[in-house]
């Protein structure tokens, strides 16, 4: 089974994402900012990184540059959970080492469709 | 696959309440350059439009945005933190609040308000809905000519691409649901084995898709990788031959919900959904640290440890074991003490909670009195029971507006008297005891003594010949129809106010104590239980019965002396205590029923308070002190005046507790009833029930 990691520091959003993944068979663990997400990344191995980007503590770039310094996470895909879609955020992003972006609002199926575009 | 998100309505509902609520708190404290507290304002905004757009909560949705958008100004420095725009951003709070609620509550919310504000803020973006007007026309005007076509993709990764963990594979398999696809690797630019790096990706790829979908589409596919690849999309003439050779029927139906694109079906099923939901939800939850649960956990464990260990020696008891049984017992005492300490703190929520509102009210009361006040808060995380909280707000909400409205004195008499010309008012909670306190404090004009007895005595509350000490006369104030405003405000009201807020306070086991000196300020003090659930008891004996007295309202526990008994005023028997003269009441009496004890003169007397005046009840013997647990008697039987509830005893029996504001009126009416009897310490209370 696929594990993901779900980072996001709003209760229901992370819940509402884990709660769809979970009910499509996937595994999660939540994390509810970059740090936490950071630190459950080095004790855990994931198939996938979905993150909030606007977050307290430790935001969702910073957590997607820190994550692509670690061995284990490399190639993993790293999707970031976004309102905007703006360019510059897409760039940062892509510059922290994220592979996409998914833009809220947050659409159980359109996360699962993307889902399957990134995960091995 | 259809998810149903509905059940996630409520806890986004209370977590946006609990945004807005920062949002107005950082709003209050904003300062130009305040990076942090605008981000947090900003994100919190941003939470409410991602989950509301999630729910189709669209009018959320959109005025939030216009929110978020003027933020975002604020936070990249293209717009000053102005005053006029954090008034603004100030009532937004209010009509999304309004908003949130009116969906919480299944009503419509057709506040012209909200309509006015969306205004204002579209006038200060100034660029009024140009770009919501775009984003509609984009998400028409994409479906167009759905005839089958052949598209060519040239399509050259760069070197890292794989290590932001995208997959060409993944991407081709994301194509080929768009059509047909037939591809070819180009392997030409694979180093030697020397120069190889493991981890690139030297391989190209051309494509042929054949779709109906049109070039935007296929983009899509590649949108993440755009950047960091060479694309090259082109569509191949319609009268080409070898068009035949690629077309495969089959295909046609493939064409599904393109991934990008809302829903909106979904949307529209859970706000019909919620609906249904709502009632199911009513009965509240609680949010509850992690900490105290897994400290829960843990007490559990030793409990069934502790049970395991008695049970094992109560299989074979010998008199030999006993001292390990005494242990068990112990540590089972412990154990339950603990954990009914953990339970109770999972009720336990910080006052902030209540605290968090006053920032906002004296803001708003301030311009509108044209005070200048400073509001300072201490103890803010000062726990108290979730139900106390619940009821605790408006009366502190009446206290604070009086307060700003009597307390505080205008600019030009604060300047007059020689006090800076802000005011202060201090809201700080603490524990004391089993009790939590809260005080309310201005350093305004404090309360004219004077002005209170002439507007009592012209009330009719009490009469000209009355003696009343300092504190007596300030709790006049919590008199039914007192109000000593000499015109009536908006801000307060019309002094119905303080009684009801007395009232609040005595029916969640509760007291409140004023303090005022003139010219200084004033002090009201509330003093409130911990909980609810369970009391802090004095049991006592009178003739074969049990009766528990609050702890909170004994003063102190004597032995009568003869010569301090005062039998002069008729049926009333006044005990002197130090300055006051405190009336004996027999419970025995009170209660009709037999006692070992009759006489005063060598009688044991428990003082206890309530609404200011001292009594001494008299009672047979003092038993332990324990926390009991209440129940209700007006559930579980019906209201009886002077007893407050019930609690089983560990002997299994049950007893009465005793409700000292109630039985003090009790005894003060029977007292009225068989004599005209002045009393010295307090003027009479007419329909004051309990």
């Amino acid at each position: 089974m696929s594990k993901i990691l779900v980072v996001d520091d709003s209760n229901s959003i992370r819940d509402m994402v884990s709660f769809t993944l979970k009910s499509a068979g996937y595994d999660t663990i939540e994390a509810r900012d970059g740090q936490q997400g950071l630190s459950k990344a080095k004790s855990n191995s994931f198939d996938l990184v979905i993150s909030d980007v606007n977050m307290p503590i430790m935001d969702g770039i910073t957590l997607c540059s820190e994550l692509r310094k670690l061995p284990s996470f490399k190639f993993t895909p790293v999707l970031m959970l976004t309102t905007e879609s703006s360019v510059d955020m897409k760039m940062r992003g892509k510059a922290a080492g994220a592979t996409g972006w998914l833009v809220k609002p947050f659409n159980p199926e359109k996360l699962l469709a993307t889902i399957k575009r990134v995960i091995r | 696959m259809s998810i149903d998100l509905s059940q996630f309505i409520p806890s986004f509902l209370e977590e946006s309440l609990e945004g807005l609520e920062l949002m107005e708190t950082s709003l209050l404290n904003l300062q130009q350059g305040d990076d942090d507290s605008i981000n947090a304002i900003f994100r919190a905004a941003h939470s409410i439009k991602g989950g509301a757009g999630t729910f189709g909560f669209n009018e959320v949705t959109e005025f939030t945005h216009l929110v978020e958008t003027l933020l975002d100004e604020m936070r990249d420095g293209r717009r000053e933190v102005a005053q006029p725009d954090i008034e603004l951003l100030l009532v937004s709070v209010d009509c999304l609040r309004m908003l949130i609620e009116a969906i919480r509550d299944e009503e419509t919310c057709n506040n012209s308000n909200i309509l006015a504000t969306a205004k204002r803020l579209e006038l200060a973006l100034d660029h009024s809905n140009s770009e919501s007007k775009c984003k509609l026309s984009n998400e028409t005007s994409d479906q167009q000519n759905n005839t089958n076509a052949t598209w060519l993709i040239t399509f050259v990764p760069e070197p890292h691409l794989v290590q932001t963990g995208n997959d060409p594979l993944l991407l081709f398999n994301a194509l080929s649901e768009l059509g047909e696809v037939s591809l070819e690797a180009h392997s030409k630019d694979i180093p030697s084995l020397l120069e190889l790096d493991a981890e690139a990706l030297y391989l190209s790829w051309s494509l042929a898709i054949k779709t109906s979908a049109n070039e935007d589409d296929i983009k899509e596919v590649f949108e993440w990788v755009e950047d960091e690849c060479q694309l090259t999309i082109t569509k191949k003439p319609i009268d080409n031959q070898d068009e035949k050779a690629l077309v495969t029927p089959l295909h046609d139906e493939m064409v599904e919900l393109p991934l990008a694109k809302q829903n909106p079906s979904t949307a529209v099923s859970i706000t019909q959904e919620k609906k249904s939901q709502k009632a199911k939800n009513d009965s509240g939850s609680i949010r509850v640290g992690v900490d105290k649960v897994d400290s829960l956990i843990n007490l559990v464990g030793e409990l069934v440890i502790t049970q395991s260990m008695l049970s094992e020696l109560g299989n074979d008891f010998e008199m030999s074991k006993l001292a390990r049984l005494t242990t068990g017992l112990e540590q089972l005492l412990q154990n339950t003490k603990e954990l009914q300490e953990s339970v109770m703190r999972i009720r336990m929520l910080p006052i902030s909670f209540v605290f968090n509102r006053f920032p906002r009210l004296v803001h708003d009361l301030s311009k509108k009195t044209g005070k200048e006040i400073t509001l300072v808060i201490d103890g803010e995380q000062t726990e108290l029971d979730k139900t106390v909280m619940e009821q605790i707000g408006d009366p502190l909400v009446h206290l604070v507006r009086n307060a700003v409205d009597h307390g505080i004195e205008s600019k030009a008499v604060r300047l007059a008297n020689g006090k800076a010309e802000k005011g202060t008012i201090t809201l700080a909670a603490y524990h004391q005891g089993g009790n939590i306190v809260i005080e309310i404090n201005d350093d305004g004009g404090g309360i004219n003594r004077q002005a209170v007895f002439e507007k009592a005595l012209e009330k009719g509350i009490v009469d000209a010949n009355t003696t009343l000490s300092e504190s007596q006369v300030f709790d006049l104030i919590f008199e039914p129809g007192f109000s000593t405003a000499k015109e009536l405000s908006d801000i307060s009201g019309r002094g119905v106010g303080m009684d009801v807020v007395k009232k609040n306070i005595q029916s969640l086991g509760g007291r409140i104590q004023i303090e005022s000196e003139p010219g200084k300020g004033s002090q009201f003090k509330v003093y409130l239980p911990l909980t609810l659930a369970i009391l802090d008891g004095q049991l006592v004996k009178v003739g074969s019965e049990v009766y528990i007295i609050p702890l909170v309202t004994i003063v102190e526990s004597l032995q009568v002396k003869e010569q301090l008994v005062n039998r002069v005023s008729g049926d009333m028997v006044l005990y002197r205590l130090r300055e006051d003269n405190v009336p004996i009441i027999p419970i025995y009496n009170l209660f009709n029923i037999p006692a070992e004890n009759k006489e005063i003169s060598n009688a044991l007397l428990v003082v206890v308070e309530a609404d200011g005046q001292k009594v001494g009840l008299m009672v047979d013997d003092l038993l332990a002190q324990q926390q009991v647990v209440v129940k209700s008697l007006n559930e579980n039987y019906q209201q009886v005046d002077g007893i407050s509830g019930a609690t089983i005893l560990g002997d299994g029996s049950v007893a009465m507790i005793l409700d000292i504001p109630g039985m003090i009126q009790m005894a003060l009416k029977k007292s009225q009833r068989a004599q005209q009897v002045k009393l010295a310490k307090k003027p009479q209370l007419e329909g004051v029930s309990s």
